[in-house]
């Protein structure tokens, strides 16, 4: 994700960093399939152009059917993951079942939308429930909330609109998402420098999830000329 | 009455020796004072039928109603104090409000269910308050989970049932429910055997005026609460009084 | 959710916990904020919309109103979600119609929504009415400007107000006016023009005022650069509201071969 300034004032009174930028480099990717959806993200955390962490786990576990891939501000995105969490457990112990995909989705906009101007958090939350099955739900900067079949995000994904738009078929099987997924993902990481390192994976379905991942140099290649 | 008298029954904090709370006995007294409320639950929705006694001919038709809508999806029919059966009515309605705007889908009924079971039971165990004198029944259908229905006694106990009865004549109604294959059948034949099983319990000799009140939520009101249309009501109602007559007739001919 | 307080007014999100730059915040020493001032009093505001929706059309006819607005997303120039309805039946008087910030038209409505389900509970059959939803948005977006805080929309209500067509708009600062036809956002521009002219010539029916409206996302689909061919297209009249499924748009680019290629 490009680096951005959420203070829109500068005050000379304020400590220097109060005004600086959230440096946030990412390409998140969720893909519905037959049966549940894929999720997807590069490895890299940036500090401007330095790379503070080249294997990072982008996708975070929500509940045992429901993870999210952030994109945004780490420190933010944590947070609101974590806050989210700790509602949808106590809700699960609430309700005596697994909450709902579109439940976590409504938290999580709830959280973007009424703290939208001190938050840098684009999010995807992607996951199974018995209701609907797989979903996902978009939650973009401003703190709305919208179900897509596929969803890209972060700064590397404005690179690979066209090529999701061509490649993506409605009900594909697990094994068409997930390669979809990693073409599109390494495609938005060779063209973003803010994304790259490896890919990592989930696949969640009935059965839960299955985590993997693909190493930097065992990535599908493409035209490099 | 045995506990008159004894002490134990002044206040809903204590026990008798017997391991009883008398306020909440009496709380259920009030309620099998009321005019009787049916539920029932088919194949495809709930239905509720309300036998409303009118106390007074002073009153305009269709006062005091005892059906009330809770949310889009949820209908609560009500026995007992009408007063404190309408604050049950807005402590439902409030957390269906609350669980919209939260979780930004319409509340399970199961878990409405719950938290209003546990404000009800919250009033059984102060001695600064009194137990609601009222019983609550909640019905709802969606497309996921079928129709659903719970009912809700003063003690603040709560259970689903298929069919339910409640209030004066809750025994003979009961009875009459008993009789149905509840599972088998569709709303529109409910609301018949609703309006029927309410006109056949009525105490025609000690509650002269009644209204009938009728409601369902079903597959075919997309799982909205709705009052049963006044065309669909009238057919049931003049079913119930035909079927009513005709026992009559047949129990004269015996003599 | 209880720890964000209502939903009209959320709680800070940082509370309970050292102010950000409090420790650099002795007890006496003011010297380093402004005076009398912690950092929380200043609070930064959306300074602009992020996923955004473009113009809105509305149009009365004889028997009632129609209201147009295509289900694109846009985020900056990218058009980034294509299913963004944005045209609500609010109950069986009014249509609501939608452009700008669209995560605030999401947020209020929830709001009208739940107000609409009250209204049902009550259960009286009596139903609000499109000028009383008009006046209470006026109320509620002229109440978020003033806090410097604006809801970053344009609403059109059409409606049926005791048998006679309603039309009127509001924007971000609670401005508010009633007309026989309303553009917002580029539409004000190109398609009021086109709008207001066909009324002139006389009274539409239903049919026609369709067809107008259709003419103009068609305009606006060429000359709108945050346009898209999918809409929606609402009416209401006395016998209740339609809103119906998106529909692709007819676009015509015969022009092009007037253009002599060289």
């Amino acid at each position: 994700m490009a680096a951005s300034v959420i203070n829109t004032y500068a005050d000379p009174c304020l400590p220097e960093w109060m005004n600086a930028p959230h440096s946030t480099g990412t390409s998140i990717m969720a893909c519905e399939f037959d049966g549940g959806v894929v999720i997807g993200a590069d490895s890299r955390t940036t500090t401007g152009a330095y790379i503070a962490n080249r294997v990072t786990d982008k996708l975070t576990k929500i509940t045992d059917h429901i993870y999210c891939c952030r994109s945004g501000s780490a420190a933010d995105t944590q947070a609101i993951a974590d806050i989210v969490t700790y509602h949808l457990n106590f809700h699960r112990m609430e309700l005596g079942e697994p909450p709902l995909v579109q439940t976590a989705a409504a938290i999580f906009r709830e959280l973007c939308y009424n703290y939208r101007d001190s938050l840098v958090a684009g999010i995807l939350v992607a996951g199974w429930d018995k209701k609907k099955g797989g979903q996902i739900y978009c939650v973009p900067i401003g703190g709305m909330v919208q179900r897509q079949a596929v969803s890209i995000g972060g700064s590397g994904s404005s690179y690979v609109y066209g090529y999701v738009d061509a490649n993506f078929k409605p009900n594909m099987t697990k094994e068409e998402a997930v390669k979809f997924v990693t073409n599109t993902l390494t495609l938005a990481m060779l063209r973003d420098g803010s994304s790259g390192g490896v890919v990592r994976l989930g696949v969640i379905t009935e059965a839960g999830v299955e985590r993997t991942v693909i190493l930097g140099d065992q990535l599908p290649k493409f035209y490099e000329g | 009455m045995s506990s008159i008298g004894t002490g134990y029954d002044l206040s809903a904090s204590q026990f008798s020796p017997d391991g009883r709370v008398f306020q909440v006995e009496y709380a259920a007294k009030a309620v099998e004072n009321s005019g009787t409320v049916i539920g029932l639950r088919g194949k495809d929705g709930v239905v509720f039928a309300v036998e409303k006694l009118v106390t007074s001919k002073l009153y305009e038709p269709g006062a005091n109603k005892r059906i009330f809508h809770v949310d889009e999806h949820v209908g609560m029919a009500v026995a007992g104090l009408i007063s404190d059966a309408r604050q049950m009515v807005e402590t439902a309605r409030s957390e269906a409000s609350n669980y919209r705007s939260q979780y930004g889908i319409p509340v399970p009924l199961k878990y409405l269910n719950e938290r209003v079971s546990m404000y009800m039971h919250a009033y059984t165990l102060y001695s600064a308050v009194r137990p609601y004198g009222c019983s609550v029944v909640m019905g709802s259908w969606s497309e996921h989970d079928g129709p659903q229905m719970f009912m809700l006694d003063p003690s603040g106990v709560s259970f689903s049932y298929f069919g339910c009865a409640v209030g004066k004549a809750k025994q003979a109604a009961k009875t009459e429910i008993e009789k149905l294959k509840l599972a088998d059948m569709t709303v529109k034949e409910l609301v018949k055997e609703a309006a029927r099983i309410i006109y056949l319990v009525h105490d025609e000799l000690k509650d002269k005026q009644f209204e009938l009140e009728l409601s369902w939520v079903s597959k075919d009101t997309k799982g909205r609460h709705q009052l049963v249309p006044r065309d669909v009501a009238a057919e049931a109602e003049n079913h119930a009084k035909q079927s009513l007559a005709d026992i009559e007739d047949s129990d004269e001919g015996e003599m | 959710m209880a720890f964000m307080g209502d939903v009209l007014n959320p709680l800070p999100l940082w509370q309970n916990g050292p102010t950000p730059g409090s420790f650099y915040n002795f007890p006496g020493n003011a010297s380093l904020g402004p005076v009398g001032r912690t950092v929380q009093d200043f609070k930064a505001h959306s300074a602009n919309p992020i996923t955004t929706t473009t113009t809105v059309i509305g149009l009365k006819f004889d028997k009632g109103c129609v209201i147009a607005a295509d289900t694109l997303g846009s985020y900056g120039s990218l058009a980034r979600f294509r299913d963004c309805p944005r045209v609500l039946k609010v109950n069986d008087l009014i249509l609501l119609g939608s452009g700008g910030d669209y995560a605030d038209y999401q947020y209020l409505k929830d709001i009208i929504e739940q107000k609409i389900i009250d209204e049902q509970c009550i259960g009286d059959g009596l139903q609000l009415k499109p000028k009383s939803l008009h006046c209470w948005l006026t109320r509620v977006l002229y109440n978020k400007r003033s806090k410097m805080d604006p809801l970053w929309n344009n609403y059109v209500v059409a409606g049926i107000q005791d048998g006679e067509p309603f039309l009127g708009a509001v924007d971000k600062l609670g401005t508010a006016y009633e007309d026989a036809t309303i553009a917002t956002g580029m539409g004000a521009y190109m398609a009021t023009p086109l709008l207001r002219d066909a009324l002139e010539k006389g009274p539409l029916d239903e049919e026609s005022a369709k067809a107008l409206v259709r003419k103009c996302m068609e305009v606006l689909f060429y000359r709108d650069a945050r346009s898209f061919p999918r809409y929606q297209l609402g009416v209401v009249t006395a016998d209740g509201v339609i809103v119906e499924e998106p529909v692709e748009l007819k676009h015509d680019w015969t022009l092009a071969h007037m253009i002599q290629m060289k």
